[in-house]
């Protein structure tokens, strides 16, 4: 494709990142007072919020109460001003609505459900800038308000995008990279066991080339989990200071 | 609104509390609680601000895009709000459930603005009856801890200016067509003038007397509020009653007096607040929510 060169000679992208390499990431978590859980996640220049109720009783209909597991409720909203064109409606269109679901999908994989039956629990993750790789950030900040709220997790839920250009997989997608329409990846990953809990495609891709992308997109989650755990860690070190342990 | 029940007990204390002019977390009647501001948070936008007052979490981005003038104002740009209330403040808002009090908050919002001196429109228009500045601002809501029309006023003040709008220039050719330029300087950009846009001072009646920047239990106890926009010079532009509660238009008088004070008040510490912010210039160390 004319125009922009993704990779350049050297090996370096439009960035001056290297193949594998992630962009900077920046997280905290406990940023709302009022709510049960709370994470934001910097990655590059994508910003994420994501927000944890729960777990409480079912809201609305009780018909819909499982009886031997938790509900897992996620809502995906992008703000209007979050993309380069003003988006009209921050939720409820199509996309947010399979965001919403893929999220769903991804943490009923990883959260301990059985542990609280009849009961739901709400993840509400907000876009407030995208610049690429929205769905991994909002997974990443999403984990961290799932750990924010105490509820139990059998594995971190580290997500990461991956790409193809040249014959090399390029690692956590801008969206200038994303939008020359290459073959782009979706991993999330429960890392010390290595499953993964979520994986989407688009676009074309050979199949001999399959295990180059996902090696890339597990290797980028990896190095995500361990940003992650550190962030964790200096948390609980902090809350405890506070406590006066 | 999100709610918090209270018993009985409870807002007895408060309403005893608010006579004696002490408040639950030692504030006067008149006294705002510790405020915030950001502003440039969101780098997409032409203009964004960051407000935190207590637990109320606001977000305001602004995009300015061009367009075409509206039928009876050829002149001039206008600014299109629209609040959303997201569901992190609230599992109520979930879905559609926020969108009834998003729209009231942005119709408050299109009253405020609705009068000829608050923004100078006319330096939005770019060329007569064909192209002109549309200010989108949009207000994120993103949690509720009581007092959301003050602190979005004070979140929109305060992106409005941060706003940068490119310098265009219009060039005729030959043929009668326009052609719009852009500046090549990225920094070439008018700056709104913010000295006449209003701020929201709400006051909740509690008992007699009448209380500035209501936490949601004192919201609990309050059975009417007076919403009343003022700008820096005390000049007020919108008035609205809310609540299910009756008010004596004696206590309506006295909440003006009171909210035209404390406007005041409140303008001149948020603009001493944005001018020191904008003076520590481009280098200044961006916070955003990691703080």
């Amino acid at each position: 494709m004319a125009g922009l060169e993704l990779l350049s000679d050297q090996g370096y992208r439009v960035d001056g990142r290297r193949a594998g390499e992630l962009r900077k990431i920046q997280a905290r978590m406990g940023v709302f007072a009022q709510a049960d859980g709370s994470a934001y996640i910097e990655q590059g220049n994508t910003k994420a919020l994501a927000v944890v109720y729960g777990p409480h009783e079912i809201r609305g209909s009780r018909a819909r109460a499982l009886p031997d597991r938790a509900l897992v409720n996620c809502q995906y909203s992008s703000a209007t001003f979050s993309t380069g064109e003003r988006k009209r409606r921050p939720h409820g269109d199509r996309k947010s609505c399979e965001m919403g679901l893929q999220l769903r999908q991804t943490f009923e994989a990883a959260v301990l459900t059985q542990l609280h039956p009849r009961s739901q629990i709400d993840i509400y993750v907000q876009v407030l800038q995208a610049d690429g790789g929205t769905y991994a950030a909002c997974v990443n900040a999403a984990t961290l308000a799932v750990l924010d709220a105490g509820i139990p997790m059998r594995d971190f839920v580290c997500a990461c995008s991956a790409g193809f250009v040249d014959g090399t997989a390029l690692a956590d997608l801008s969206h200038v990279e994303e939008a020359a329409g290459g073959p782009q990846l979706a991993l999330a990953l429960l890392p010390s066991s290595g499953q993964i809990a979520l994986l989407e495609m688009d676009a074309r891709l050979h199949e001999d080339q399959l295990e180059q992308v996902l090696e890339a997109a597990a290797q980028a989650a990896r190095d995500v989990h361990t940003l992650l755990d550190r962030v964790v860690r200096q948390h609980v070190q902090e809350a405890s200071i506070l406590l006066g342990d | 609104m999100a709610f918090v029940a209270l018993s009985e007990a409870e807002k007895v204390y408060i309403v005893h509390g608010v006579q004696e002019d002490l408040r639950m977390d030692g504030r006067g009647c008149e006294d705002y609680r510790c405020v915030e501001v950001e502003t440039d948070v969101v780098s997409n936008t032409s203009g964004s601000a960051r407000v935190k007052l207590g637990h109320t979490d606001i977000l305001v981005g602004v995009k300015a895009e061009m367009g075409t003038p509206k039928l009876e104002k050829p002149n001039e740009g206008y600014l299109e709000f629209f609040v959303d209330c997201s569901a992190n403040a609230t599992p109520e808002f979930e879905g559609r459930g926020g969108d009834d009090l998003g729209t009231e908050i942005a119709n408050t919002l299109y009253r405020i603005f609705n009068n000829k001196s608050s923004v100078d429109l006319k330096s939005l228009c770019i060329s007569p009856r064909e192209h002109c500045w549309i200010l989108y601002v949009d207000v994120l809501l993103l949690e509720c801890g009581g007092n959301l029309f003050d602190a979005i006023s004070i979140a929109v003040k305060a992106a409005l200016f941060n706003t940068r709008i490119p310098r265009v220039r219009v060039l005729e050719d030959e043929e009668g067509l326009k052609d719009i330029e852009l500046s090549d300087d990225p920094y070439d950009c008018i700056q709104l003038s913010v000295e006449n846009v209003p701020c929201i001072v709400t006051l909740c009646k509690i008992g007699y007397r009448h209380v500035v920047d209501a936490t949601l239990q004192e919201e609990a106890c309050s059975l009417a509020s007076l919403l009343v926009s003022v700008t820096s010079k005390g000049v007020v532009t919108c008035m609205r009653k809310v609540g299910k509660g009756s008010l004596d238009p004696e206590s309506v008088f006295e909440m003006m007096e009171t909210s035209k004070r404390v406007g005041k008040v409140l303008h001149t510490s948020l603009q001493s607040v944005l001018r020191k912010e904008e003076s520590l210039g481009p280098k200044r160390q961006k916070v955003g929510f990691l703080g």
